[in-house]
């Protein structure tokens, strides 16, 4: 009780933490693949966000959150890549 | 309720694997952030898509098996299908850095999937 109680919530700081840093680099990138490889990163923290939530609080519906995240986080970044390498070739 | 009643080695497991995964997860984002330049940069994220995720996932394994004194595998599905699908986004991404790159005239190496003009491949 005692472990889990503060060994959770800083991995959850360390979690976001590490969102921010990913934040810096999304909102910093020099080009559109460095912001696309940044928001791929941050889907994958908020994922394992999810995972350690679901631990804190005992509960399992985080487990489905954490899914869908890891699903439209897929979508979202290979559709970008596809526009970064096909938007270019029509130009 | 903030956690519930587990032995004192699960705790103690669960505590080290979610501790690992996140400091994994901090080394991987501050990796993004340090490295100079795209090509080193795409390389950081794959520690936190396979040894943070891992650990995470093996303390979600151990905290709601203990917990519900069953065998819970369920977060092996997220693991699994970032196996899958991590690989795809990567390659799609570093692709596309790669054409924009060619097409920027950096030094890149040339394409080799398919035959290129002999003017350029001493670009």
């Amino acid at each position: 009780m005692s472990i889990l109680s503060w060994a959770l919530p800083a991995a959850l700081a360390m979690l976001a933490l590490a969102m921010v840093l990913t934040l810096v680099r999304l909102l910093r990138g020099p080009a559109a693949q460095d912001r696309v490889l940044a928001l791929d990163c941050m889907y994958l923290n908020g994922m394992l966000l999810m995972l350690v939530l679901g631990m804190q609080f005992a509960s399992a519906h985080y487990f489905e959150a954490a899914l869908l995240v890891a699903l439209f986080g897929f979508v979202g970044s290979t559709a970008m890549a596809k526009f970064l390498l096909r938007g270019e070739v029509i130009e | 309720m903030s956690t519930a009643d587990l032995p004192l080695w699960a705790e103690v497991a669960v505590a080290a694997l979610a501790l690992l995964g996140a400091g994994i997860a901090l080394v991987g984002s501050l990796g993004l952030l340090r490295l100079p330049t795209y090509f080193e940069r795409v390389h950081a994220p794959a520690i936190i898509a396979t040894l943070g995720l891992w650990c995470i996932m093996h303390a979600s394994i151990v905290y709601f098996s203990v917990l519900g004194r069953s065998l819970a595998l369920h977060p092996l599905l997220i693991a699994l299908f970032i196996a899958i699908t991590v690989p795809v986004t990567n390659i799609f991404l570093m692709r596309a850095a790669l054409f924009r790159a060619r097409r920027a005239g950096q030094s890149v190496p040339p394409n080799l999937s398919h035959k290129a003009a002999p003017e350029a491949e001493n670009s």
